[in-house]
């Protein structure tokens, strides 16, 4: 599945022994996959390899990240992956979204590439809609966290120093109020799959999602990065401490391809 | 999603479609008959063949030694390649993709008309290793990679330069000014770096890409 990129002399497959294996869901306004975009514009993360799969639609474009005219011109498909051997990260971005009947091959694939690279444990950044909330979910933070049981041991304290919120489970039949819990993560795409195989297949684990609606998700994923970066510390947060507010997006590189996400500019003609 | 007349929708998603286990509300007839249905779409949908005009004869299944590849994806560009490229005289056919989609249908036959959805390959009589695909057929999603493997399964690589000539409808393509202004022809590449010839056109810029089978 994993096509290391050729760098010339080096011609050793890449070590991912130890890494943090960051990734998104394809979910409700593609909030994960923004997030990515944004952690690889920012840390400026290095190519070192591709998916090649036929769970996803094929689509081919120009460096996605590219900011001037000499590194424009590489490639880029739909599953890549990146890598910051500083930080022990290596993030995977899916462009775009999965083959009918192809998502269960996909998270099987993966999983078993993940055990076989030895990564130490997989984030798996995700949203949900919004609309499916219920009365209580409406009020407070609009982000959660999932942590699979082996995760759970070595960073569960963590999150509750955080003050995170875990992901509610929900009744599995609504209405009825003496029944089984259940995980339910609407418009998350592959998120539930890929936890309760990882669940079972004793891989460390977490999933962090925002609650979203479709539309312009540029702070979404903001929010979701900023929210990532509180436990992984990516980047230092800059915290204006003098106004009592903090901008979001300051220390977050857009990259090009964000450009006309929502169409062309007008034609002079229309006026 | 509420729409302005107060009624509840459900909105398509951009996470594409949605969780294939969620408990769906039917009896097991119906889910018999679903999964009937599936199967039955899923194998004549499944199937792509590749067939050669050596086969048919009995040569048997000797790759073929290519070492320049033009594929012209789409009803354009096969046109294209039909007005101007591809003539009795120089270019014969060997071959035909044969498969099923809910869009189209190709055939085994290689005496086609232009509106017809069809999917030849062509040789070049004076330099056989110069093969040209002209593939006017929807090739849907989840037979494009299939397409390809049997394709580039078929061919013995020796030095092999692809060339792929597609249209997009220029509502796709993203720019800071009008689509109006565009120069006509509106041409833009995308190329690998082990390409190292002369390109005859710009490359295409962020954000646009390019999807389906001339993708894969």
């Amino acid at each position: 599945m994993f096509i290391p990129c050729d760098r010339g002399g080096d011609s050793a497959a890449p070590d991912f022994k130890g890494f943090t294996l960051l990734m998104p869901a394809v979910s409700v306004g593609n909030v994960g996959q923004l997030a990515i975009d944004l952690v690889i514009s920012t840390l400026d993360m290095t190519k070192v390899g591709y998916f090649y799969t036929d769970c996803l639609v094929p689509m081919v474009g120009n460096n996605p990240y590219a900011t001037a005219e000499e590194n424009s011109m590489e490639l880029s498909i739909n599953a890549e992956v990146y890598s910051l051997p500083s930080k022990k990260l290596v993030v995977l971005q899916i462009r775009s979204p999965f083959i009918k009947n192809k998502y269960r091959p996909f998270c099987e694939t993966l999983l078993s590439w993940v055990k076989s690279s030895k990564c130490a444990r997989v984030v798996l950044l995700s949203s949900s809609h919004a609309y499916q909330r219920d009365d209580e979910q409406l009020l407070g933070t609009p982000l959660r966290y999932l942590l699979t049981p082996d995760l759970e041991k070595a960073v569960g304290g963590r999150m509750k120093e955080l003050n995170w919120k875990e992901m509610e489970k929900v009744a599995a039949y609504p209405g009825i109020s003496d029944t089984d819990k259940v995980l339910h993560i609407p418009g998350g795409g592959i998120t539930k799959l890929l936890f309760t195989e990882s669940c079972s297949e004793g891989i460390q684990m977490a999933v962090l999602l925002k609650f979203c609606s479709e539309g312009d998700n540029i702070p979404d994923a903001f929010v979701l990065v900023n929210y990532l970066n509180e436990w992984l510390q990516l980047i230092k947060s800059e915290v204006s401490t003098s106004n009592n507010s903090t901008d979001l997006s300051s220390p977050w590189k857009i990259p090009s391809s964000w450009r006309l996400l929502f169409g062309n500019g007008l034609p002079p003609a229309l006026f | 999603m509420a729409t302005f007349f107060g009624e509840v929708v459900v909105a398509p998603s951009r996470a594409g479609l949605d969780e294939e286990e969620e408990a769906r509300e039917e009896t097991p007839e119906d889910r018999e008959i679903r999964r009937e249905i599936e199967k039955k779409r899923y194998w004549r949908r499944g199937r792509i063949d590749v067939l050669w005009t050596w086969q048919a004869s009995g040569r048997g299944e000797e790759p073929l030694v290519c070492s320049r590849f033009i594929v012209a994806i789409g009803r354009n560009a096969a046109a294209f390649l039909s007005s101007f490229i591809l003539d009795s005289v120089c270019w014969e056919v060997v071959g035909v993709v044969k498969l099923w989609n809910e869009w189209c249908r190709t055939s085994s036959t290689t005496n086609v008309l232009p509106t017809d959805s069809f999917c030849l390959f062509y040789r070049l009589i004076s330099d056989p290793t110069v093969l040209l695909c002209q593939c006017s057929c929807y090739v849907a999603e989840d037979q494009q990679f299939q397409w390809l493997e049997k394709v580039f399964g078929s061919m013995q690589k020796k030095g092999l330069q692809v060339t792929i000539l597609s249209t997009c409808p220029v509502a796709d393509y993203k720019t800071q000014e009008s689509t109006l202004t565009l120069v006509s022809p509106f041409l833009k590449a995308l190329k690998t770096k082990e390409f190292q010839e002369q390109v005859c056109c710009p490359l295409l810029e962020q954000p646009n890409i390019v999807r389906d089978l001339p993708a894969a």
